[in-house]
Protein backbone atom coordinates (compact mmCIF):
# COMPACT_ATOMS: atom_id res chain seq x y z
CA UNK A 1 0.00 0.00 0.00
CA UNK A 2 2.40 2.33 0.82
CA UNK A 3 4.69 1.91 -2.04
CA UNK A 4 1.64 2.40 -4.34
CA UNK A 5 1.07 5.46 -2.59
CA UNK A 6 5.06 6.17 -3.23
CA UNK A 7 4.14 5.36 -7.09
CA UNK A 8 1.48 7.79 -7.26
CA UNK A 9 3.37 10.45 -5.53
CA UNK A 10 6.11 9.98 -7.63
CA UNK A 11 5.04 9.60 -10.74
CA UNK A 12 2.73 12.85 -9.99
CA UNK A 13 5.38 14.82 -8.89
CA UNK A 14 7.38 13.50 -12.23
CA UNK A 15 4.25 14.72 -14.98
CA UNK A 16 4.23 18.15 -12.96
CA UNK A 17 7.93 18.78 -13.31
CA UNK A 18 8.48 17.95 -16.94
CA UNK A 19 5.22 20.44 -17.16
CA UNK A 20 6.43 23.67 -15.55
CA UNK A 21 10.10 22.38 -17.55
CA UNK A 22 8.64 22.41 -20.97
CA UNK A 23 11.77 23.31 -23.35
CA UNK A 24 12.01 27.02 -23.83
CA UNK A 25 13.34 26.22 -27.19
CA UNK A 26 10.20 23.78 -27.78
CA UNK A 27 7.96 26.58 -25.68
CA UNK A 28 8.76 29.67 -28.82
CA UNK A 29 8.42 27.11 -31.67
CA UNK A 30 5.00 25.79 -30.39
CA UNK A 31 3.92 29.51 -29.69
CA UNK A 32 5.40 30.62 -33.15
CA UNK A 33 3.44 28.06 -35.28
CA UNK A 34 0.57 28.11 -33.62
CA UNK A 35 0.51 31.88 -34.37
CA UNK A 36 1.36 31.56 -37.99
CA UNK A 37 -0.89 28.72 -38.54
CA UNK A 38 -3.45 30.92 -37.35
CA UNK A 39 -2.07 34.21 -39.41
CA UNK A 40 -2.33 32.27 -42.35
CA UNK A 41 -5.47 31.03 -42.67
CA UNK A 42 -7.18 34.42 -41.83
CA UNK A 43 -8.08 36.40 -44.61
CA UNK A 44 -8.83 39.91 -42.27
CA UNK A 45 -5.27 39.44 -41.00
CA UNK A 46 -3.59 38.87 -44.34
CA UNK A 47 -5.80 42.04 -45.62
CA UNK A 48 -3.97 43.60 -42.65
CA UNK A 49 -6.68 44.04 -39.96
CA UNK A 50 -4.36 45.28 -37.06
CA UNK A 51 -6.86 44.91 -34.68
CA UNK A 52 -7.14 41.31 -35.25
CA UNK A 53 -3.71 40.61 -35.21
CA UNK A 54 -3.80 42.54 -31.69
CA UNK A 55 -6.71 40.01 -29.89
CA UNK A 56 -4.66 37.05 -31.37
CA UNK A 57 -1.43 38.13 -29.54
CA UNK A 58 -3.17 39.26 -26.72
CA UNK A 59 -4.78 35.86 -26.50
CA UNK A 60 -1.74 33.70 -27.74
CA UNK A 61 1.78 35.56 -27.22
CA UNK A 62 1.63 38.00 -24.04
CA UNK A 63 0.85 34.88 -21.62
CA UNK A 64 4.74 34.06 -22.59
CA UNK A 65 6.12 37.58 -21.94
CA UNK A 66 7.07 38.98 -18.51
CA UNK A 67 6.06 42.83 -19.26
CA UNK A 68 7.61 44.17 -16.12
CA UNK A 69 11.25 42.62 -16.59
CA UNK A 70 10.44 44.14 -20.49
CA UNK A 71 9.92 47.62 -19.25
CA UNK A 72 12.65 47.58 -16.56
CA UNK A 73 15.15 46.75 -19.25
CA UNK A 74 13.80 49.60 -21.38
CA UNK A 75 14.34 52.45 -18.55
CA UNK A 76 17.60 51.13 -17.44
CA UNK A 77 18.18 52.86 -14.31
CA UNK A 78 15.35 54.93 -14.03
CA UNK A 79 13.24 52.43 -13.26
CA UNK A 80 14.35 52.59 -9.33
CA UNK A 81 13.11 56.36 -9.67
CA UNK A 82 9.83 55.20 -10.44
CA UNK A 83 7.33 54.54 -7.46
CA UNK A 84 5.17 50.81 -7.79
CA UNK A 85 1.91 52.68 -9.42
CA UNK A 86 4.03 54.37 -11.68
CA UNK A 87 5.98 51.29 -12.56
CA UNK A 88 2.81 49.66 -12.96
CA UNK A 89 1.15 52.39 -15.30
CA UNK A 90 4.62 52.30 -17.44
CA UNK A 91 4.29 48.67 -17.95
CA UNK A 92 0.61 48.93 -19.44
CA UNK A 93 1.71 51.68 -21.82
CA UNK A 94 4.82 50.10 -22.84
CA UNK A 95 3.20 46.40 -22.85
CA UNK A 96 0.40 48.65 -25.78
CA UNK A 97 2.82 50.08 -27.86
CA UNK A 98 5.21 47.00 -28.48
CA UNK A 99 1.86 44.61 -28.79
CA UNK A 100 0.89 47.21 -31.76
CA UNK A 101 4.94 47.17 -33.09
CA UNK A 102 4.55 42.64 -32.67
CA UNK A 103 1.22 42.92 -34.33
CA UNK A 104 2.34 45.23 -37.40
CA UNK A 105 5.17 43.00 -38.12
CA UNK A 106 3.05 40.01 -38.28
CA UNK A 107 0.61 41.34 -40.68
CA UNK A 108 3.18 41.85 -42.80
CA UNK A 109 3.96 37.89 -43.09
CA UNK A 110 3.18 36.07 -46.24
CA UNK A 111 6.04 33.79 -47.32
CA UNK A 112 8.31 33.67 -44.81
CA UNK A 113 9.78 30.01 -42.98
CA UNK A 114 10.91 29.97 -39.80
CA UNK A 115 14.24 28.48 -38.94
CA UNK A 116 14.59 26.99 -35.47
CA UNK A 117 18.22 27.17 -34.62
CA UNK A 118 19.79 24.55 -32.75
CA UNK A 119 19.95 25.12 -28.72
CA UNK A 120 21.82 23.78 -25.97
CA UNK A 121 21.08 24.12 -22.25
CA UNK A 122 22.78 23.38 -19.47
CA UNK A 123 21.16 21.75 -16.19
CA UNK A 124 19.87 24.60 -13.79
CA UNK A 125 19.77 27.38 -16.49
CA UNK A 126 17.69 30.18 -15.99
CA UNK A 127 17.92 33.15 -18.51
CA UNK A 128 18.59 31.39 -21.85
CA UNK A 129 18.53 32.68 -25.84
CA UNK A 130 16.04 30.68 -27.88
CA UNK A 131 18.03 31.45 -31.71
CA UNK A 132 15.45 31.52 -34.99
CA UNK A 133 16.10 33.24 -38.20
CA UNK A 134 13.34 34.36 -40.85
CA UNK A 135 13.90 33.12 -44.40
CA UNK A 136 11.90 34.94 -47.41
CA UNK A 137 12.55 34.42 -50.63
CA UNK A 138 14.82 37.14 -52.23
CA UNK A 139 15.80 38.79 -49.65
CA UNK A 140 18.80 38.02 -46.26
CA UNK A 141 17.21 35.92 -43.78
CA UNK A 142 16.96 37.58 -40.57
CA UNK A 143 17.71 36.95 -37.03
CA UNK A 144 14.76 36.87 -34.66
CA UNK A 145 15.87 35.83 -30.58
CA UNK A 146 14.11 35.45 -27.96
CA UNK A 147 15.75 35.76 -24.40
CA UNK A 148 13.75 33.87 -21.94
CA UNK A 149 13.92 33.43 -18.47
CA UNK A 150 12.59 30.79 -15.48
CA UNK A 151 9.94 31.94 -12.88
CA UNK A 152 7.57 29.86 -11.25
CA UNK A 153 5.32 29.92 -13.56
CA UNK A 154 8.00 28.39 -16.45
CA UNK A 155 9.47 30.29 -19.55
CA UNK A 156 8.88 33.91 -20.15
CA UNK A 157 10.03 36.28 -22.97
CA UNK A 158 11.61 39.53 -21.97
CA UNK A 159 13.47 40.42 -24.91
CA UNK A 160 12.84 39.95 -28.48
CA UNK A 161 15.87 40.90 -30.85
CA UNK A 162 15.77 41.25 -34.52
CA UNK A 163 18.85 41.35 -36.78
CA UNK A 164 20.37 42.03 -33.90
CA UNK A 165 18.12 45.21 -32.41
CA UNK A 166 16.74 44.71 -29.04
CA UNK A 167 12.80 45.62 -29.44
CA UNK A 168 13.13 46.32 -25.60
CA UNK A 169 16.74 48.49 -24.82
CA UNK A 170 16.00 50.23 -28.26
CA UNK A 171 13.91 52.48 -26.24
CA UNK A 172 16.30 53.33 -23.54
CA UNK A 173 17.94 56.43 -24.75
CA UNK A 174 14.49 57.89 -25.86
CA UNK A 175 12.80 56.96 -22.38
CA UNK A 176 15.85 58.04 -20.39
CA UNK A 177 15.36 61.57 -22.73
CA UNK A 178 11.36 61.34 -21.77
CA UNK A 179 12.88 61.11 -18.12
CA UNK A 180 15.02 64.03 -17.88
CA UNK A 181 12.70 66.27 -19.46
CA UNK A 182 9.37 65.94 -17.60
CA UNK A 183 10.62 63.27 -14.89
CA UNK A 184 8.91 59.13 -14.50
CA UNK A 185 5.08 60.77 -15.53
CA UNK A 186 6.42 63.14 -18.41
CA UNK A 187 7.20 59.80 -19.65
CA UNK A 188 4.49 57.76 -18.90
CA UNK A 189 1.82 60.55 -20.31
CA UNK A 190 4.47 60.42 -23.78
CA UNK A 191 4.01 56.31 -24.10
CA UNK A 192 0.13 57.01 -23.71
CA UNK A 193 -0.44 59.73 -25.92
CA UNK A 194 1.80 57.39 -29.10
CA UNK A 195 -0.68 54.96 -27.99
CA UNK A 196 -3.88 57.18 -28.21
CA UNK A 197 -2.98 58.43 -31.50
CA UNK A 198 -1.86 55.21 -32.85
CA UNK A 199 -5.10 53.85 -31.71
CA UNK A 200 -6.82 57.03 -33.63
CA UNK A 201 -5.23 55.90 -36.46
CA UNK A 202 -6.33 52.41 -36.52
CA UNK A 203 -9.92 53.05 -35.78
CA UNK A 204 -9.99 55.50 -39.06
CA UNK A 205 -8.22 52.41 -41.03
CA UNK A 206 -10.90 49.94 -39.94
CA UNK A 207 -13.73 52.46 -40.94
CA UNK A 208 -12.21 53.00 -44.53
CA UNK B 1 34.78 61.67 -26.53
CA UNK B 2 38.24 61.09 -26.60
CA UNK B 3 40.38 63.33 -28.32
CA UNK B 4 41.53 60.01 -29.95
CA UNK B 5 38.07 59.56 -31.26
CA UNK B 6 38.10 63.31 -32.42
CA UNK B 7 40.89 63.45 -34.42
CA UNK B 8 39.31 60.29 -35.94
CA UNK B 9 36.12 62.28 -36.81
CA UNK B 10 38.29 64.73 -38.13
CA UNK B 11 40.41 62.97 -40.27
CA UNK B 12 37.19 60.90 -41.50
CA UNK B 13 35.67 64.35 -42.07
CA UNK B 14 38.10 65.84 -44.33
CA UNK B 15 39.31 63.02 -45.98
CA UNK B 16 36.02 61.55 -47.40
CA UNK B 17 33.86 64.37 -47.00
CA UNK B 18 35.51 66.69 -48.58
CA UNK B 19 33.53 69.94 -48.63
CA UNK B 20 33.39 73.03 -46.47
CA UNK B 21 30.00 72.82 -44.58
CA UNK B 22 30.14 69.50 -43.55
CA UNK B 23 33.50 70.43 -42.20
CA UNK B 24 32.04 73.41 -40.07
CA UNK B 25 29.58 71.27 -39.13
CA UNK B 26 31.65 68.80 -37.72
CA UNK B 27 33.57 71.24 -35.80
CA UNK B 28 30.89 73.41 -35.22
CA UNK B 29 28.84 70.44 -33.31
CA UNK B 30 31.40 68.93 -31.29
CA UNK B 31 30.81 71.96 -28.47
CA UNK B 32 26.90 70.22 -28.35
CA UNK B 33 26.23 68.63 -25.29
CA UNK B 34 23.92 65.60 -24.81
CA UNK B 35 24.32 61.63 -25.54
CA UNK B 36 27.63 60.98 -25.68
CA UNK B 37 27.22 58.09 -28.36
CA UNK B 38 25.70 60.67 -30.77
CA UNK B 39 28.06 63.69 -29.98
CA UNK B 40 27.01 65.40 -33.21
CA UNK B 41 23.33 65.24 -32.32
CA UNK B 42 22.55 68.78 -34.13
CA UNK B 43 24.18 68.12 -37.18
CA UNK B 44 22.62 65.02 -37.66
CA UNK B 45 19.15 65.90 -36.35
CA UNK B 46 19.05 68.75 -39.24
CA UNK B 47 20.84 65.81 -41.69
CA UNK B 48 17.95 63.59 -40.86
CA UNK B 49 15.17 66.41 -41.44
CA UNK B 50 16.48 67.15 -44.82
CA UNK B 51 16.51 63.26 -45.38
CA UNK B 52 13.45 62.58 -44.65
CA UNK B 53 12.41 65.02 -47.25
CA UNK B 54 14.26 63.47 -49.79
CA UNK B 55 12.77 60.05 -48.86
CA UNK B 56 9.63 61.32 -48.73
CA UNK B 57 9.47 62.92 -52.12
CA UNK B 58 11.98 60.76 -54.16
CA UNK B 59 13.50 57.75 -52.72
CA UNK B 60 10.51 56.04 -51.15
CA UNK B 61 7.58 56.98 -54.40
CA UNK B 62 10.44 55.23 -56.20
CA UNK B 63 10.82 52.09 -54.24
CA UNK B 64 7.41 51.89 -53.75
CA UNK B 65 6.74 51.80 -57.54
CA UNK B 66 9.33 49.54 -57.87
CA UNK B 67 8.16 47.10 -55.38
CA UNK B 68 4.72 47.33 -56.91
CA UNK B 69 5.59 46.14 -60.38
CA UNK B 70 8.59 44.25 -60.40
CA UNK B 71 7.65 40.39 -59.68
CA UNK B 72 9.18 38.83 -57.09
CA UNK B 73 11.52 36.57 -59.10
CA UNK B 74 13.14 39.80 -61.08
CA UNK B 75 13.26 41.24 -57.51
CA UNK B 76 15.40 38.30 -56.44
CA UNK B 77 17.58 38.38 -59.30
CA UNK B 78 18.48 41.61 -58.79
CA UNK B 79 19.08 41.11 -54.97
CA UNK B 80 20.94 38.25 -56.24
CA UNK B 81 23.10 39.84 -58.35
CA UNK B 82 24.15 42.84 -57.03
CA UNK B 83 25.04 40.36 -53.61
CA UNK B 84 26.74 38.15 -56.20
CA UNK B 85 29.10 41.08 -56.98
CA UNK B 86 29.80 42.15 -53.47
CA UNK B 87 30.95 38.88 -52.34
CA UNK B 88 34.27 38.71 -53.42
CA UNK B 89 34.88 42.17 -51.09
CA UNK B 90 33.21 40.25 -48.88
CA UNK B 91 35.63 37.53 -48.78
CA UNK B 92 38.51 39.76 -48.67
CA UNK B 93 36.75 41.47 -45.56
CA UNK B 94 36.30 38.17 -44.19
CA UNK B 95 39.97 37.14 -44.81
CA UNK B 96 41.12 40.68 -43.22
CA UNK B 97 39.20 39.81 -40.01
CA UNK B 98 41.36 36.51 -40.16
CA UNK B 99 38.28 34.06 -40.99
CA UNK B 100 39.44 32.46 -43.55
CA UNK B 101 37.15 29.55 -43.24
CA UNK B 102 34.63 32.66 -43.84
CA UNK B 103 36.72 33.81 -46.81
CA UNK B 104 36.80 30.37 -48.44
CA UNK B 105 32.80 30.29 -47.81
CA UNK B 106 32.58 33.74 -49.90
CA UNK B 107 34.82 32.89 -52.65
CA UNK B 108 33.11 29.83 -53.68
CA UNK B 109 29.57 31.16 -53.40
CA UNK B 110 30.81 34.37 -56.15
CA UNK B 111 32.48 31.15 -58.45
CA UNK B 112 29.28 29.11 -58.17
CA UNK B 113 26.59 31.94 -58.35
CA UNK B 114 28.79 33.48 -61.44
CA UNK B 115 28.21 30.51 -63.01
CA UNK B 116 25.73 27.89 -62.07
CA UNK B 117 23.67 30.84 -60.88
CA UNK B 118 23.72 32.71 -64.41
CA UNK B 119 25.59 36.00 -63.96
CA UNK B 120 24.82 35.61 -59.79
CA UNK B 121 20.56 36.01 -60.49
CA UNK B 122 20.41 32.58 -58.73
CA UNK B 123 21.72 32.51 -55.22
CA UNK B 124 22.35 28.58 -55.85
CA UNK B 125 25.13 28.47 -53.37
CA UNK B 126 23.17 30.06 -50.45
CA UNK B 127 20.63 26.58 -51.52
CA UNK B 128 24.05 24.31 -51.52
CA UNK B 129 24.42 25.63 -47.94
CA UNK B 130 27.09 28.27 -48.09
CA UNK B 131 26.07 30.62 -46.09
CA UNK B 132 25.72 34.48 -47.03
CA UNK B 133 28.35 36.78 -44.42
CA UNK B 134 27.58 40.56 -44.09
CA UNK B 135 30.97 42.07 -44.22
CA UNK B 136 32.10 45.00 -44.70
CA UNK B 137 35.68 47.76 -44.29
CA UNK B 138 34.05 49.30 -41.46
CA UNK B 139 33.56 45.97 -39.33
CA UNK B 140 37.31 44.99 -40.22
CA UNK B 141 38.74 48.36 -38.49
CA UNK B 142 36.14 47.56 -35.85
CA UNK B 143 37.63 43.79 -35.77
CA UNK B 144 41.00 46.02 -35.18
CA UNK B 145 40.32 47.95 -32.91
CA UNK B 146 38.86 51.18 -34.26
CA UNK B 147 36.17 52.75 -31.90
CA UNK B 148 33.28 54.18 -33.87
CA UNK B 149 34.11 57.55 -32.95
CA UNK B 150 30.64 59.23 -32.95
CA UNK B 151 27.56 58.75 -34.45
CA UNK B 152 26.85 60.80 -38.00
CA UNK B 153 23.76 60.89 -40.16
CA UNK B 154 24.13 61.61 -43.83
CA UNK B 155 21.37 62.36 -46.38
CA UNK B 156 20.69 59.83 -48.84
CA UNK B 157 23.43 57.65 -47.36
CA UNK B 158 21.42 57.41 -44.12
CA UNK B 159 23.36 56.56 -40.87
CA UNK B 160 27.20 56.03 -39.81
CA UNK B 161 29.59 56.10 -37.02
CA UNK B 162 32.55 58.08 -37.67
CA UNK B 163 34.51 54.47 -38.70
CA UNK B 164 31.83 53.41 -41.01
CA UNK B 165 31.86 56.42 -42.88
CA UNK B 166 35.33 55.96 -43.90
CA UNK B 167 34.54 51.84 -44.15
CA UNK B 168 31.59 53.06 -46.38
CA UNK B 169 34.26 55.27 -49.03
CA UNK B 170 37.00 51.98 -49.00
CA UNK B 171 34.16 49.71 -49.63
CA UNK B 172 32.61 52.21 -52.43
CA UNK B 173 36.08 52.61 -53.96
CA UNK B 174 36.62 49.09 -54.08
CA UNK B 175 32.81 48.58 -55.51
CA UNK B 176 32.67 46.84 -59.53
CA UNK B 177 29.81 48.78 -59.75
CA UNK B 178 30.81 52.08 -59.62
CA UNK B 179 33.56 50.97 -61.94
CA UNK B 180 31.21 49.69 -64.69
CA UNK B 181 31.64 51.99 -67.93
CA UNK B 182 30.55 53.60 -70.01
CA UNK B 183 29.09 55.83 -66.86
CA UNK B 184 25.49 55.80 -67.86
CA UNK B 185 25.28 52.42 -67.67
CA UNK B 186 27.53 52.60 -64.33
CA UNK B 187 25.13 55.26 -63.06
CA UNK B 188 21.70 53.36 -63.52
CA UNK B 189 23.08 49.68 -61.95
CA UNK B 190 23.70 52.39 -58.92
CA UNK B 191 21.16 53.68 -58.52
CA UNK B 192 19.04 50.46 -59.30
CA UNK B 193 20.99 49.01 -56.49
CA UNK B 194 19.87 51.82 -54.16
CA UNK B 195 15.85 51.47 -55.16
CA UNK B 196 16.51 47.70 -54.70
CA UNK B 197 17.78 48.31 -50.98
CA UNK B 198 15.38 51.24 -50.24
CA UNK B 199 12.64 48.42 -51.36
CA UNK B 200 13.97 45.58 -48.94
CA UNK B 201 13.35 48.64 -46.08
CA UNK B 202 9.89 49.22 -47.18
CA UNK B 203 8.30 46.78 -44.30
CA UNK B 204 10.30 48.52 -42.14
CA UNK B 205 9.07 51.64 -42.74
CA UNK B 206 5.91 51.57 -40.53
CA UNK B 207 6.90 50.02 -37.98
CA UNK B 208 9.65 53.00 -36.90
CA UNK B 209 7.10 54.91 -37.70
CA UNK B 210 4.14 53.62 -35.09
CA UNK B 211 7.24 52.30 -33.00
CA UNK B 212 8.99 55.00 -31.82
CA UNK B 213 8.50 57.75 -29.55
CA UNK B 214 11.47 59.60 -31.77
CA UNK B 215 11.93 58.45 -34.79
CA UNK B 216 15.62 59.94 -35.32
CA UNK B 217 16.74 58.43 -31.72
CA UNK B 218 15.13 55.24 -32.47
CA UNK B 219 16.96 54.66 -36.05
CA UNK B 220 20.47 55.71 -34.25
CA UNK B 221 20.04 53.15 -31.52
CA UNK B 222 18.93 50.28 -33.99
CA UNK B 223 21.70 51.18 -36.42
CA UNK B 224 24.25 51.25 -32.96
CA UNK B 225 22.70 48.18 -32.31
CA UNK B 226 22.71 46.45 -35.52
CA UNK B 227 26.42 47.46 -36.56
CA UNK B 228 27.52 45.65 -33.32
CA UNK B 229 25.42 42.42 -33.91
CA UNK B 230 27.70 42.62 -37.29
CA UNK B 231 30.92 42.92 -36.15
CA UNK B 232 30.26 40.07 -33.38
CA UNK B 233 28.91 38.11 -36.54
CA UNK B 234 25.64 37.96 -34.75
CA UNK B 235 26.62 36.88 -31.51
CA UNK B 236 27.50 39.76 -29.23
CA UNK B 237 28.44 39.71 -26.24
CA UNK B 238 25.85 40.89 -23.56
CA UNK B 239 25.91 44.71 -22.24
CA UNK B 240 25.27 45.15 -18.30
CA UNK B 241 21.57 46.09 -17.65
Amino acid sequence: MIKQFFAVVFAGSLIASVHAQEAPDALVQQVTEEVLEIVRKDKDIQGGSTQKVIDLVDKKVLPHFNFPHMTALAMGKDWKKATPPQQQALTHEFKTLLVRTYANALTGYKNQKIVYKPFKMNAGETDVLVRTEVLQPGSKPVQLDYSLEKLDGGWKVYDVVVAGISLVTNYRDQFGQEVRNGGVDGLIASISAKNKSLEANLAKAEKK
Amino acid sequence: MTLKQGAWVMRACSKWLVGGGVLLACAGSVLAEGNPRDPYEGFNRSMFAVNEVVDKYAAKPVAQVYDHVAPLPVKAGFGNFFGNVGDLWIGANSALQGKFADAGVDVGRLLINSTVGIFGLFDVASELGLEKHEEDFGQTMAVWGVGDGGYLFWPVIGPRTARDTAGWAIDSYVDPVWRVRPISTRNSMVALRFVDIRASLLPADKVVEEAALDKYAYIRDAYLQRRRNQIFDGRPPRLED
